[in-house]
């Protein structure tokens, strides 16, 4: 709650400083909530929104670039690194990122570089290596230089996984101010609330921002084993072992040859 | 056909599984072993987690062992005093390698622990059950008896104190030698999740000299309590186990050990011996070389829990 009470502070803020913004965002999602059921292999959820104007403020503009950040729920990770010991490869330094997004999507209309200053993308985390992605180092968290080894290995892994991706033309502008993307969900993407966060540019300035939310949750029969084996594990445990035994016995039954 | 596992969050194709479990419950069968050796490896190659692999295949190899312990049972060739006896070291040995692969894992060693466990266990074993069967093999091209020491002979083991007799196996042995093999085999089925059928029936032979005839009965039994308690275990504390998984294994694990079991008793013993040991020693030697040889990405990412 206090988390969603800030991001409209600054939203609010963002917006508040800009007094030439004339623009308002409408975003709406194709799926609201996406269910993990036993036959899901990924999804590609479609956002669809309108650029409208204030009441009784100048006209739109000509040119617009829209940036959609999606930020899975979060997660701490270790990234671990090998080396040669003694002739065999083992992990031996490893670095915890802090609760970092287990599911980010960057997606925009052009490369976020070419929207606006490095500065700007890096004060509102705007893409992959502009995202605030804190490491444990010592007793503190801080996100270190975009080119520290782990924090590349780190990014380089999630985005082989699916899971981190920056599209630089997943964003499509149906009329100068209807737009379309479609945000693609991995197989194997984490459970848990998301954030889609929608920033308008114009000229490299923002001029409008808003807030939708998706969930992601196992549903019917795969949430069922999932709460059990982690709410039970006793008792699922031995669940599984008298399927097992079960199992073995019909097979000895069926199969008896004398 | 994609099926979506919820434990191991990943959606595999369920033929593909279960023809794993096919394919490996057909080995098994023709040799008389669980097949965790063959089956943990082949999960890990199609991206099931170590972990969650070796909790998963503890279930499947307790099914096929079950249903192989009760054919066993109906011919009353196996030895239950014996195997209870290696039980009560069994599950202990199980309990120690279930705490030792929990703090292994918050260490990040758990992967470098299941290979070199893998490498030791499997050359070594593969080895000695290729040098034995050949000299075996060649023996038989010469004509000459197989020479396999009369179950009299005695060794430094039958001089240790509290004996005990086995009457369906027909041995007096102290009980140290049981419960140290019971210990090693609990542990390391934990641990590298295998049911240690390969392991355990060599040393049954050689250090107990338990009769071929309750050999495979005894040591299908012992697998089956060490691999229930394993997969209970497991599921009670690292919730690993993935149930979905583990059923498709299992139903394609005991339907193929019935073929494999019809093939294996077709062929001769030294050849069938000689075969195991091979295929065993390959496994060994495939992840040593994973082991030595530079992986193609040095970095990886392990999960350490969510909001």
């Amino acid at each position: 709650m206090r988390r969603i009470a800030l991001t409209l502070v600054i939203v609010m803020l963002a917006c508040g400083a800009k007094p030439a913004a004339a623009e308002r965002l409408v975003v709406s999602l194709s799926n609201h909530r996406v269910a993990i059921t036993s036959s899901f292999v990924g999804e590609d959820l479609v956002l669809f929104g309108t650029i409208e104007p204030d009441a009784g403020k100048t006209a739109l503009r000509s040119a617009y670039d829209l940036v959609v950040t999606v930020t899975g729920p979060r997660q701490t990770l270790r990234t671990r690194r090998k080396q040669r010991v003694l002739g065999i490869w083992v992990n031996v330094d490893s670095r915890e990122f802090v609760r970092v997004p287990s599911y980010l999507a960057i997606l925009s209309n052009r490369p976020v570089a070419q929207i606006t200053q490095q500065d700007t993308l890096r004060r509102l985390q705007i893409g992959l290596d502009n995202f605030l992605l804190p490491q444990r180092i010592g007793p503190d968290l801080a996100d270190t230089v975009r080119d520290d080894p782990f924090r590349l290995a780190f990014v380089r892994l999630e985005i082989q996984q699916a899971l981190y991706s920056e599209i630089g033309s997943a964003v499509t502008f149906l009329t100068p101010t209807v737009f379309r993307t479609a945000i693609p969900l991995p197989a194997d993407v984490p459970t848990g609330n998301y954030t889609i966060d929608v920033k308008l540019f114009a000229d490299g300035v923002m001029v409008a921002r808003t807030n939708s939310a998706l969930e992601v949750t196992k549903a019917g029969f795969e949430q069922y084993v999932a709460d059990a084996a982690r709410d039970h594990g006793l008792l699922y445990g031995l669940a599984t072992m008298l399927m097992a035994l079960l199992t073995g016995w019909i097979a000895s039954v069926v199969f008896k040859r004398d | 056909m994609q099926i979506y596992l919820p434990i191991a969050d990943m959606p595999v194709n369920i033929f593909l599984v279960l023809g794993m479990g096919l394919a490996v419950g057909y080995i098994s069968g023709m040799f008389g072993i669980g097949g965790g050796f063959l089956m943990t490896p082949l999960l890990i190659f199609i991206g099931v987690s170590p972990a969650v692999a070796v909790a998963s295949v503890a279930s499947h190899i307790a099914a096929s062992s079950f249903s192989g312990a009760i054919n066993y049972w109906n011919r009353r060739a196996l030895d239950l005093a014996l195997a209870l006896m290696l039980l009560s070291a069994g599950i202990i040995g199980t309990a120690t390698g279930v705490w030792l692969f929990t703090t292994l894992r918050a260490l990040d060693q758990l992967d470098l622990m299941i290979g070199l466990s893998y490498v030791t266990l499997l050359t070594i074993v593969g080895g000695l059950m290729i040098y034995e069967s050949v000299r075996a093999v060649v023996r038989a091209r010469h004509g000459l008896p197989a020479t396999i020491r009369r179950p009299g002979s005695h060794t430094w083991l039958h001089g240790l104190p509290f004996k005990l007799r086995f009457k369906r196996s027909k041995i007096y042995v102290s009980a140290i030698p049981v419960w140290a093999i019971g210990f090693i085999i609990g542990f390391v089925g934990a641990i590298m999740g295998i049911g240690g059928g390969f392991l355990l029936v060599p040393m049954l032979i050689y250090f107990l000299r338990v009769p071929t005839a309750t050999v495979i009965g005894t040591s299908m039994v012992l697998t089956l309590i060490t691999m229930a308690s394993a997969t209970v275990m497991h599921a009670a504390t690292n919730h690993l186990v993935d149930a979905v998984l583990a059923l498709i294994l299992m139903v394609g694990g005991v339907v193929g050990a019935q073929f494999g079991a019809r093939t294996g008793q077709k062929m001769r013993g030294e050849r069938l011996r000689l075969l195991l040991g091979l295929l065993v020693f390959a496994v060994g030697l495939r992840f040593a070389y994973a082991l030595v040889v530079q992986p193609d990405d040095l970095y990886s990412i392990r999960h350490l829990g969510g909001d």
